[in-house]
């Protein structure tokens, strides 16, 4: 294939023609840890061999803070990449509304997609006006609760089984000086408020809140519950007993220094690189042991609208790279790689774990939207601060933590 | 009639804006030439991009700048955020602290350095030293100095002095004190170096007219010699200042805003709502927030220094 590549572009080179040789296409992304690289380099090669066309690896460092800017900045300022990552929800909306990504309807019309991906609440964000902008690759969820056996055996208890149990645990945990939430200084804790209020408060909360933005619904009883519960942990944890980083988190979890911990499904990835075996060294619990469906995040690729004169070797390329991504040989190669769900329904996982399993169970049930999908960005760093403030200052009511939520959802666009 | 008595006011008034303008753009030609890259970055870089701030910070602007005007209402969601009003307080309260103490320590070392002490450049680098590493290694230096479990606290409680307890940088209280020291850390030596350089530019015979009347050393230290140094000390205090002003990259290293948002700064709180939040209206708002906090700073002093005509 790469042999006729080359001859195919040594002859049209001859002929002075652009029409059909290999082109080069510039993918940007921010998989950058061990894990991550691996699997976005499935993607590479999956698309080099059957299309003979060249991926261009641009990485970038930072994540969705440091490389989303950087991402995004290209685009505004008119020098735009073949294919970009970006989280599934609302980042790329404004982009999307000033027309500067390609629409992809035509490309993937005779694949059928509404009948593979798993759940439509993950397209939501990348339909706009009839048009389809962006393509989701796999799911992460936050929902998971990760609990320690040792600690569980410390203290002689059986390991709970569900969100309640737990909570009833730590006045033993604590006696015995283990740590009942164990939790990383700074980000990990953006996540946690958004898994309570799907497990804890239900669905219908969560739609009432995010997507309607209903005010009164945040200042309801089933609200409450959800905020009692994040002041709950907020009695457990100090920032003296804060970790650097989630990864320290799973270590004290096998160590059974710290008991649990509610962290999305990537946590795994570190669990298992240390060598912990699900149900043996750790336990997990999606929707914290109480709901049946899983707030379903993730990433995307979204392709930029290419300035006028590209080659359209290059446009053809976004095309089929498109429909690579979503092929189900991609898919599985990916999404086995980067511990992440596939999206779609028709791939074989047998040889996943315990809680790969559990979670794919779950999914039958269909996805909760998480926060990306209906808050805006700036609403979404608004509650970050808010929560970031709550968990650390303790002079912070729950009535005022109500209130001030309110105020956020009810200014939210 | 009218057209003759306009005729000389006329002619009066072409000859006189010629010789006007004649002055102004040909009267020593090449230095204006010269000038004119520095004037072209002044109008559109600072002056240019300042406008751009503030018109856009009355906007609704999102992730790209839009021309639909909402009046103050970017403004009034900052002074309702209490991160901005934590921001802003911990930067006064830094800010006062840092700049006395930078000032004062710099002065004392430098007296100290000037009282003629052997090996006097080895100790000038020494001190020096941390001001050639950048705030985001100094914040994360410090960062593990600091860490309760893994720095100093826990060193000497491994030790055995398991009653010690130096965890600033996890307490919302003193988290302020823990930039503080980093701050100074990295700031002292480069204004020591200053004020050294202010004390050695003293004639020496002042300081012998100054021995000869009987007045002790610290007092022709404060009172003459301190007085005589004004253009090192308004240097000084202009690079600590903007130094302060934009503290940014110490904190994301050393706290992060943390321990939840007790140590948070305006520039950051811009950089995170422009881009982390994508909220360029609010991003802005908040930037001219410090521009005018600047100004208010700036303006009464600039008038001060180069205002008066008679004074210099």
């Amino acid at each position: 294939m790469k042999k006729f590549a080359v001859v195919a572009m040594m002859a049209t080179a001859l002929l002075g023609s652009t029409s059909s040789y290999a082109a080069d296409l510039e993918v940007t992304h921010w998989w950058t840890s061990a894990g991550e690289a691996a699997a976005v380099a499935e993607f590479a090669r999956v698309f080099e061999e059957e299309t003979g066309n060249k991926w261009i690896d641009s990485a970038l460092a930072g994540s969705g803070t440091g490389a989303n800017p950087v991402i995004i900045s290209r685009i505004i300022g008119g020098d735009p990449m073949g294919a970009t990552q970006m989280n599934t929800g609302r980042d790329a909306e404004e982009l999307i509304q000033a027309g500067l990504m390609r629409d992809l309807t035509d490309v993937v019309a005779d694949m059928d997609i509404d009948s593979f991906y798993v759940d439509q609440t993950l397209l939501e964000p990348c339909r706009y006006e009839g048009g389809l902008y962006c393509l989701p690759v796999n799911i992460h969820s936050w929902d998971w609760l990760w609990l320690s056996t040792k600690a569980y055996e410390k203290i002689g208890q059986p390991v709970p089984k569900d969100w309640n149990e737990y909570v009833a645990s730590w006045p033993a945990l604590q006696e015995a000086g283990i740590l009942p939430f164990g939790l990383a200084s700074g980000w990990p804790i953006n996540g946690i408020p958004g898994v309570l209020m799907s497990a804890i408060g239900g669905e219908d909360l969560v739609f009432k809140i995010n997507r309607d933005k209903d005010v009164e619904a945040v200042r309801s009883p089933e609200f409450r519950k959800v905020a009692d519960a994040l002041d709950q942990i907020r009695s457990v944890v100090s920032p003296e007993t804060m970790v650097p980083s989630f990864g320290d988190v799973g270590t004290q979890l096998i160590e059974g220094t710290a008991a649990g911990n509610i962290h999305g499904d990537w946590l795994q990835g570190d669990l298992q690189v240390a060598g912990a075996v699900p149900g043996k060294d750790y336990e997990c619990l999606p929707a914290l042991g109480l709901g049946n469906k899983l707030t379903g995040g993730g990433d995307s690729f979204y392709f930029p609208q290419l300035p006028e004169g590209t080659d359209p070797a290059v446009i053809e390329a976004q095309a089929q790279l498109a429909r690579i991504l979503i092929s189900p040989e991609a898919q599985l190669a990916f999404n086995m790689k980067k511990g992440s769900m596939p999206i779609r329904t028709d791939i074989d996982l047998a040889q996943a774990n315990p809680c790969m399993q559990k979670a794919l169970g779950l999914l039958k049930n269909g996805l909760l939207p998480s926060g990306d999908f209906s808050l805006s960005s700036d609403t979404q760093k608004q509650l970050e601060d808010l929560n970031l403030e709550f968990i650390n200052d303790d002079s912070i009511t729950v009535d005022d933590y109500i209130e001030r939520y309110a105020s956020i959802i009810e200014s939210a666009d | 009639m009218a057209d003759v008595a306009t005729q000389p006011g006329n002619m009066a008034g072409t000859s006189s804006r010629r010789g006007f303008l004649h002055r102004l753009f040909l009267h020593n030609l090449s230095a204006k030439v010269a000038a004119i890259p520095m004037i072209a970055t002044v109008l559109v870089i600072f002056v240019g991009c300042t406008v751009w701030t503030i018109y856009y910070s009355f906007t609704s602007s999102k992730l790209l700048p839009k021309n639909t005007f909402v009046g103050f209402d970017q403004y009034a969601r900052l002074f309702g955020t209490n991160r901005w009003n934590i921001s802003i307080t911990n930067l006064l309260l830094y800010g006062s602290m840092s700049l006395v103490l930078t000032l004062t320590l710099g002065f004392l070392l430098a007296v100290l350095m000037d009282q003629k002490i052997r090996f006097e450049s080895a100790f000038r680098t020494i001190m020096l030293y941390p001001f050639a590493l950048s705030f985001i290694v100094t914040g994360l230096v410090w960062q593990w100095i600091m860490n309760p479990t893994l720095g100093l606290q826990g060193t000497l409680r491994n030790m055995g002095w398991t009653g010690f307890t130096f965890d600033w940088i996890s307490n919302p209280r003193m988290v302020l004190f823990a930039l503080l020291i980093a701050g100074l850390w990295q700031g002292v030596g480069f204004c020591m170096i200053l004020m050294l350089a202010g004390l050695r530019g003293v004639d020496e015979e002042i300081w012998k007219a100054a021995r000869v009347d009987g007045i002790p050393t610290w007092r022709t230290y404060i009172s003459v010699v301190l007085p005589m140094m004004r253009g090192v000390l308004v240097t000084a205090v202009v690079i600590i200042g903007s130094g302060i002003v934009r503290l940014y990259d110490l904190v994301v290293a050393l706290t992060n805003g943390g321990p939840g948002i007790s140590s948070e700064v305006p520039a950051k709180y811009v950089y995170d709502y422009m881009f982390g939040g994508g909220n360029i209206g609010q991003g802005l708002a908040a930037s001219t927030m410090m521009l005018l906090s600047v100004m208010i700073i700036m303006i009464p002093w600039a008038y001060l220094e180069f205002g008066g005509k008679g004074r210099r």
